[in-house]
């Protein structure tokens, strides 16, 4: 309890500096003496739309990377590692292609349809299987995505749409503003009910039978998790894009210390999803500054550094 | 009262389990052996409804596995399952505490705790409690998952293969156990096992399965018989009478 007080404090202090790094000069003290109108609208229209995006969009990925990774059984899968994300850019594309006047809310539901197809097509291709080595299960994901992504961009090339595609696949949160990024929401709300039910998600984690043994429907607590899932990837590509490597890394750093029991490890894990995208965040709006690097780039290095880091460990406990 | 009739299972051509009919008393403990495939796993597996049977029909105290609601059944029956692979990393207490589960529904109260701790204590597992099942031994994890379904505290408790990767000091007070907790509270355990000597020693019935189908059902002196070894195993053995128990020597 008290290691969660200290790791909300830390997540506190970034969103903190979130609110103040950026390209035009916003100080406390512009702020507090009312000097300038234009510092406050800065504030309320860009800077804290995106701490707080970058806040939803950060717990509710690494905490949707650890419901699929108690549903599949599987340490390697997320959802750009399940088709899950693939599958919801597939959904954009077409909801704006076919029906372009959609409203956000809309299209966001659309790419969550598809994306629940996706991720649940992979976990049916998993229970054919009839040996699954741990690290072919992420591999299936991965092509069963590149499948999906050759799709998508056969059309988008046709339709001249790659570069709207190419957003979605790459998170940025530059272009948040008020008014933006509201769809989040829903995911903060879908990871309240993720809280609630983990204690299904960790018997689902134990396995079928332990499941059924339990008294609880297999079927429905992986409906269950694919929908919180799904709908919380589609809201973060339809507002910033894809955000890699953040629902693999986080839950596994988390299990490592805290284990898997998911109402113990669920806190730890948004907090700590929400804390890195920050941090990353941050770092690419200094590292070049004025200019940026967008957050799929510098999660891309961070995460995969860490991913490598896991996997080299000496006494990884793979599957 | 498990009642088992006309159970069937098969897998392509193969009958594993051919028209089983068998009726299990409550109270006591019932030891099911048979050789590698002879379908002990399936049959446990069939009757406590985690594999589906195409034909036949299960009812535990009168209700159909089948039909009846998971959460109502989980209440009544629990089972282990053979082999038991684990990815999620759940501490030892964790994990027994999710055998609560059907009863607390996640939210423990004082008596679901005292159970927990109750199980851990007759299991030995205090010194590992706190370790995350991975960081065990193969034995020390078997007695970690065996720890869970007692305590989902069920009337019926099944478990496949128990005393696996268990040393020889833990599988007498596992048996012991089992003993101790049919005796004192009722329970009905049905075992499958191995070692036909356990099975002679501390079970009520013994049942013998072969290609599918039960061979040989009865109290432990009537099986255990070189006849009834040699007809389920194909092994030939003696059987000595050690303090009123029958054991079979068959390592020649
Ligand atoms: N999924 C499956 N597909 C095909 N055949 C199977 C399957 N599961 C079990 N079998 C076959 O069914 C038969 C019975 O298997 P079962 O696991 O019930 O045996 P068992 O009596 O428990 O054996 P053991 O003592 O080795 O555990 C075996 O011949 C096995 O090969
Ligand atoms: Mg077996």
């Amino acid at each position: 309890m008290k290691g969660l007080v200290l790791a909300a404090a830390g997540v506190t202090a970034l969103a903190a500096a979130s609110l103040f790094v950026g390209v035009s000069d916003v100080t406390v003290g512009a702020l507090l003496g009312g000097m300038s109108d234009e510092a406050t609208q800065v504030m309320l229209v860009s800077r804290i739309p995106r701490t707080l995006a970058l806040l939803l969009a950060g717990s509710g990925m690494a905490v949707s990377g650890l419901i699929l990774q108690m549903l599949a059984r599987n340490r390697f899968v997320e959802p750009s590692t399940a088709g899950t994300a693939e599958s919801a850019v597939f959904g954009m594309l077409m909801v704006t292609l076919l029906a372009p006047g959609t409203p956000m809310l809309g299209r966001m539901l659309v790419a969550g349809a598809c994306a629940l197809a996706g991720t649940a097509l992979f976990l049916g291709i998993l229970r054919r299987m009839p040996l699954r080595s741990p690290l072919v299960v992420p591999l299936v994901g991965i092509m069963l995505g590149a499948v999906i992504t050759a799709s998508t961009e056969f059309v988008a090339y046709r339709f001249d749409m790659m570069q709207s595609v190419r957003a979605w696949e790459t998170g940025d949160f530059s272009g948040v503003l008020r008014g933006r990024y509201e769809l989040l929401w829903i995911g903060a709300a879908l990871t309240a009910v993720a809280y609630a039910a983990a204690d299904r998600f960790t018997v689902a984690g134990l396995g079928e039978d332990f499941t059924t043994n339990l008294g609880l429907n297999h079927r429905r607590v992986v409906s269950l998790g694919l929908v919180i899932v799904s709908l919380v990837t589609a809201a973060v590509i339809a507002t910033c894009g894809m955000i890699p490597f953040l629902g693999l890394v986080v839950p596994n750093l988390v299990s490592l210390t805290r284990g898997d029991n998911m109402r113990r490890s669920l806190p730890w894990v948004a907090l700590s999803g929400a804390g890195l995208v920050l941090a990353c965040d941050i770092a690419g709006r200094l590292v070049i500054r004025p200019y940026e690097i967008p957050i799929g780039t510098t999660m891309g290095i961070v995460g995969s550094a860490i991913f490598l880091y896991l996997l080299l460990r000496k006494n990884a406990h793979a599957g | 009262m498990i009642e088992v009739r006309n159970a069937r299972k098969s897998y392509g051509e193969t009958v594993v389990v051919d028209d089983v009919s068998i009726t299990v008393p409550a109270g006591g403990v019932i030891s099911l052996i048979g050789a590698n495939g002879a379908g002990k796993s399936t049959l446990l597996s069939i009757i406590s409804r985690l594999l589906p049977a195409p034909a036949g029909t299960v009812m535990v105290e009168g209700m159909d596995v089948t039909t009846t609601p998971g959460d109502v059944l989980a209440r009544r029956l629990s089972i282990l399952r053979q082999d038991n692979q684990m990815t999620a990393r759940l501490t030892v207490r964790d994990l027994i505490a999710f055998g609560r589960y059907p009863h607390s529904k996640g939210r423990p109260t004082v008596e679901d705790r005292g159970h927990v701790e109750r199980v851990i204590r007759y299991l030995e597992l205090e010194a590992v409690a706190h370790r995350f099942l991975d960081e065990l031994s193969g034995g020390q994890r078997q007695r970690a998952f065996i720890a869970m379904v007692l305590c989902q505290d069920t009337r019926y408790i099944l478990l496949d293969e128990p005393l696996n990767n268990l040393d020889v000091k833990h599988a007498v007070a596992m048996m012991k156990l089992f003993r101790r907790t049919a005796d004192a509270f009722g329970k009905t355990i049905i075992l499958v096992l191995h070692d036909i000597n356990f099975a002679s020693c501390y079970s009520d019935r013994i049942v013998a399965m072969r290609d599918g189908r039960i061979a040989f059902e009865g109290p432990p002196e009537e099986i255990i018989t070189p006849a009834v070894i040699r007809e389920v195993y194909g092994v030939e053995a003696a059987i000595q009478e050690i303090d009123g128990k029958r054991v079979a020597l068959y390592f020649r």
